[in-house]
């Protein structure tokens, strides 16, 4: 899939998680709503995209949760 | 439920709880406190004469038909206007009565034509009953003074007529139009014996301000106003009850038929939703169910660049089924996937998404409800635990205040509107959030208190503000909060929402709202008892659609205003079934009722009913679909009552997508554009030919009953069965019923639902079952759904669809009184006289500077494309916002709306696009291309290689 458009709406998700009292949290929640809603072939992607490239294109919030929650998002 | 005609009372029923006992022709009865004489004797089963009175309709005591005696009591007062009182002893029949009646009847018939045998109304006609009835042999005064016998009739609305010469004045019509309508477009010309009903001043039908809603020409007691079908057809000869099949109101009507055919749909007095009242659209726009465009037989093709090839059932659906197997085998199990659409029923979706899931063996199946209201699902959920609208339709008459959030219900939900309309009139107070000054901000005796005229996009902003303002002000309902609500998350909202980031004062340069009135509404809306909130796709379609669904459930829970009649949050769902549609299931990530695919006791549970393995992650959802279709991992496609390629933004790209993929099956009832792209047509069937289940806004789930045979031989079910059969996955369901009663048995909010429950209930609004087994009005009463409500923070984030100097105004869409959706039925009907091009409303000041003029073409452009309009300058725009509708496949507004969407659901963000305006003199490319196309597809339609239709029929 089109890289740009997944970077794209995770750093949306991250954005409305970014305001959430508790980061810790917000970093869950993040790869909570990337299982629940994306299929596993988009949250491959990211990943896959996430550790080859030195610039992501994504934002702090989304990187980091990916990088704690990793294994949640591929199983 | 066959009966043709209902019972008419009168006058209107009464709810006080004080009953009444008096005797009518030496009769008891007991009836509630304000019921009228003539009411209380036609439950005693004694019918007055009675000619200006119905029960729809306020009395209005003008006839004078319907006199009787009381005991004790001086004259002969009208029935209709007379209350009951205690021990009142009331005859209805006696000689003096008798003269006086046909003294009435006789001045009535001595100005009316006698052409009774070949009346349209002959057989239901009042006048002719109440003639009958009180035995008018003689017309003293003759018939040859004076009379209106040669007035002209006015044929100018397609739907129905309107023949003075045979209209008694008995004010109904106008009444009807005040009271049930809210129109006002009606009144009484004239005195005396000149006196006349007029449209509007004195226009025909179609000039006045008349939304040809019908209620006149059913509370017409003669033929002055009836309908265009009874006069061709004749009077019916049985009626079946059945639903609505546009939008999320969810109207019930007697369809009154005569044999197969339709004669007309009249609104059910009985239906739930809608009380007896009815749109230009149930009403009277059915017969595209007729229309010469219906594809009856299947059709296959290779390529989209070949000619259609009619084949038999059997062969097209093998040939789906192979081509569908084909794929999976060459490109993996999840390349192929299902759309479904709330047009189709309950049963429908739920078949579509166990086919996906069972037959095709992933979870990659959506539906339309993905680009509309996919936001209130994931909101409403998070905040109070259930996906779905809190109230009934009827809770708005106990509402104090009422705040309307980007809905234009007189237009998307027209018989809702009345009823909110009436509230209104009745003094309710009326917000309006909207960047349009739609007509509830001002129209015949409703004045909003406070229109919010906000900027596209800025939604959070405003709602932010507003809770600013009550949690500052201490408005907000403390008790309720501590009791209903979580502690944690409200401390948390409640410092959010304290900061003077977001007062009004701090938002207003953002949202264009000054900051006064939002004060002022958000104290209005938080200072009356019951504020109910309705909101529509104006929430929804947006980058922070659900964001703001949870701002409102915020409002709702903040100030206390839910679990009870007059308040709540109220999605006004587009199409008839979008509840429905998702509470069977139909998106990806969730299995009927809302449960999600990886919770495993309950995927396990439908494995071991369905007898097959469910993967345990989402599937793709429809933009994932066209993604991955142009990415070559998506390749067929199963669609079901859809039209993706009108209906979702970004037409380029969606198209692009399709044309990536090898095989695409659409059914419909037309050659819609996505058929255009498709490789098998399986036809469809109208509402008028199957059975089923809709589920409205109230998440009332009402009978859709089969009228007549389908016109291509199989119901929607029937094909989807068939298909999945094809495919390997076993389906033999006998009756829609006996896919509700499986869907009743999977889901604990659907377990008392049964074909036989509807027929008892009428309809049934869910949770139904054991804890609710007549259904449930109000949601929410003693506890959240979830157990405590939750606060949810909803940080305003600017969309990235941002005016710049390329593209300096925004664009945003909607829909008319008129048209459905993407038109594919009411354009096919005389519904185009109201309105048969998408126009572009532009304001007087953003045309000026681009030499843009009334009625000028004019060129729209977008970061996803270009397409040309007609301008209309209207001042309900603000200036730099344009708005247009999308009910015309040739205008492309969705060539211009790109791919933003909402962060939780991917809902497109269809209201805020950055577009250019420049008069222009011709189409754009991108419409000289799809005029091409189009011709081209209706060529390979129309040399379509014809089948034997008695071998269709033997196969
Ligand atoms: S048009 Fe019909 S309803 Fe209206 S005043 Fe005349 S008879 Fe009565
Ligand atoms: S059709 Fe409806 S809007 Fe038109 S005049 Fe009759 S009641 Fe009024
Ligand atoms: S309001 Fe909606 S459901 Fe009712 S008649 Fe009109 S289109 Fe149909
Ligand atoms: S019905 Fe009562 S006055 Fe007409």
């Amino acid at each position: 899939m089109n890289i740009d458009n997944l970077l794209k709406m995770a750093n949306q998700i991250g954005q409305f998680f970014e305001s959430q009292p508790d980061r810790e949290q917000a970093l869950m929640d993040i790869s909570t709503h990337l299982t629940n809603f994306w299929a596993p072939a988009m949250r491959r992607e990211l990943i896959a995209h996430l550790e080859k490239s030195s610039e992501s294109g994504l934002s702090n919030i989304v990187e980091q949760s990916l990088l704690i929650h990793k294994h949640r998002l591929i199983e | 439920m066959y009966q043709i005609s209902e019972k008419d009372f009168g006058t209107p029923a009464q709810l006080a709880e004080q009953q009444v006992t008096l005797e009518i022709d030496g009769m008891s009865i007991t009836v509630p406190e304000g019921t009228s004489v003539l009411r209380a004797a036609a439950m005693a089963g004694v019918n007055i004469a009675k000619l200006c009175a119905t029960d729809s309709l306020q009395a209005f005591g003008s006839c004078r038909l319907c006199l009787v005696e009381i005991e004790g009591r001086r004259g002969y007062p009208a029935s209709c206007t007379t209350p009951v009182a205690e021990g009142l002893k009331v005859h209805t029949e006696t000689d003096k009565l008798a003269t006086l009646r046909r003294g009435v009847m006789e001045l009535y018939i001595s100005d009316h034509p006698l052409d009774c045998l070949t009346c349209a109304a002959n057989g239901n006609c009042e006048l002719q009953t109440m003639a009958g009835q009180v035995g008018l042999r003689d017309v003293r005064y003759g018939y040859t003074g004076k009379n209106h016998l040669q007035d002209s009739k006015d044929e100018s609305n397609p739907y129905f007529t309107y023949d003075p010469a045979k209209c008694i004045v008995c004010n109904r019509c106008v009444r009807a139009c005040e009271e049930v309508q809210g129109t006002f477009a009606l009144t009484i010309d004239g005195r005396g014996f000149n006196s006349r009903v007029a449209a509007s001043q004195n226009e025909t039908f179609m000039a006045s301000e008349c939304v040809s809603c019908g209620a006149c020409v059913q509370a017409c007691p003669t033929a002055t106003l009836i309908e265009k079908s009874v006069i061709e057809t004749g009077q019916p000869d049985h009626s079946v009850v059945t639903t609505c099949a546009y939008c999320g109101v969810g109207c019930s009507f007697r369809a009154e038929m005569k044999g197969n055919e339709v004669v007309r749909m009249i609104p059910d007095k009985q239906g739930s939703a809608n009380e007896g009242h009815s749109c230009v659209k149930g009403r009277f726009a059915w017969n595209y169910a007729n229309h010469a465009d219906r594809i009856v037989n299947p059709m296959i093709r290779k390529s989209i660049n070949d000619p259609w090839k009619e084949v038999s059932w059997h062969e097209a659906i093998e040939y789906a089924a192979k081509e569908f197997k084909r794929i999976q085998d060459k490109f993996g199990r999840t390349s192929i996937g299902g759309i479904v659409s709330s047009r189709c029923t309950n049963e429908e979706d739920y078949l579509v998404q166990k086919l996906v899931r069972a037959a095709f063996g992933n979870n990659n199946v959506d539906t339309c409800a993905r680009v509309c209201h996919s936001p209130t699902g994931y909101g409403l959920k998070q905040t109070l635990g259930e996906s779905a609208g809190t109230q009934t339709f009827k809770s708005v008459d106990e509402a104090d205040v009422i705040m309307v959030i980007g809905a234009n219900p007189t237009d998307g939900h027209p018989v809702f509107a009345s009823r909110m309309k009436r509230r209104l009139r009745q003094g309710a107070k009326l917000i309006v959030i909207d960047p349009r000054s739609i007509n509830l901000v001002k129209s015949a005796h409703i004045k909003a208190d406070y229109h919010l005229k906000l900027k596209p996009g800025t939604n959070v902003a405003v709602i932010s503000a507003i809770a600013h303002v009550i949690v500052t002000e201490q408005l907000h309902d403390k008790e309720f909060i501590k009791n209903r609500c979580e502690e944690k998350s409200f401390n948390d909202w409640l410092s959010f929402a304290s900061r003077a980031e977001n007062s009004p004062e701090a938002l207003e340069a953002v949202s264009g709202v000054p900051a006064p009135l939002l004060r002022q509404a958000a104290r209005l809306y938080a200072s009356f008892p019951n504020a109910a909130i309705y909101y529509g796709l104006g929430v929804t379609e947006h980058a922070q659609g659900s964001t703001m669904v949870m701002g409102i459930a915020n409002l709702a829970m903040v100030t206390g205003n839910i679990g009870r009649a007059g308040v709540g949050v109220n999605p006004l769902r587009g199409q008839n079934n979008v509840q429905g549609a998702c509470d069977m299931g139909s998106f990806p990530h969730e299995l009927p009722g809302y449960r999600h695919v990886s919770d495993n006791a309950i995927r396990n549970q439908f494995e071991a009913a369905w007898n097959v393995t469910i993967e345990a992650e989402p599937g793709l959802r429809i933009p994932n679909m066209f993604e991955a279709a142009l990415d070559g991992s998506f390749k067929g496609l199963y669609c079901q009552g859809e039209d993706i390629v009108q209906s979702d933004p970004n037409t380029q790209h969606v198209t692009a997508a399709l044309s990536a993929m090898e095989c695409i099956v659409v059914q419909d009832l037309f050659l819609n554009e996505t058929a255009k792209f498709a490789h098998v047509f399986l036809p469809g069937s109208s509402f008028l030919e199957r059975d089923g289940t809709f589920t409205n806004a109230e998440r009332r789930i009402s009978r859709i009953r089969q009228v007549m045979p389908p016109k291509a031989g199989l119901a929607d079910w029937e094909v989807t069965m068939a298909l999945s059969n094809a495919l390997g996955y076993p389906m033999n369901y006998r009756h829609p019923s006996e896919i509700m009663d499986e869907v009743a048995s999977l889901t604990p909010t659907f377990s008392g639902v049964s074909y036989s429950r509807l027929d008892e209930l009428g309809s049934i609004q869910w949770p139904c079952n054991t804890l609710a087994p007549e259904g449930t009005e109000v949601m929410h009463v003693d506890e959240f759904v979830r157990g405590k409500g939750k606060f949810i923070i909803t940080q305003y984030v600017p969309t990235d669809e941002k005016v710049t100097r390329r593209f300096p105004l925004l664009l945003t869409t909607g829909r008319v009184l008129s048209q459905y959706n993407v038109g594919a039925q009411t354009r096919r009907t005389e519904n185009v006289q109201w309105h048969d091009e998408d126009q572009l409303e532009v304001h007087p000041h953003d045309a000026e500077e681009r030499g843009i003029t009334d009625g000028s073409w004019v060129g729209v452009e977008s970061r996803a494309g270009k397409t040309v309009l007609r301008a209309i300058l209207s001042e309900r725009m603000q200036p730099g916002v344009v708005y247009t509708t999308f009910h015309f496949p040739e205008s492309g507004a969705n060539v211009i709306t790109t791919d933003n969407s909402d962060w939780a659901s991917n809902c497109p963000e269809y209201k805020v696009t950055a577009i250019q305006l420049v008069a222009v003199k011709e189409s754009s490319q991108w419409q000289n291309n799809y005029q091409a196309f189009n011709r081209k597809q209706i060529r390979f339609l129309s040399d379509r290689e014809r089948i034997d239709t008695d071998m269709v029929e033997n196969s």
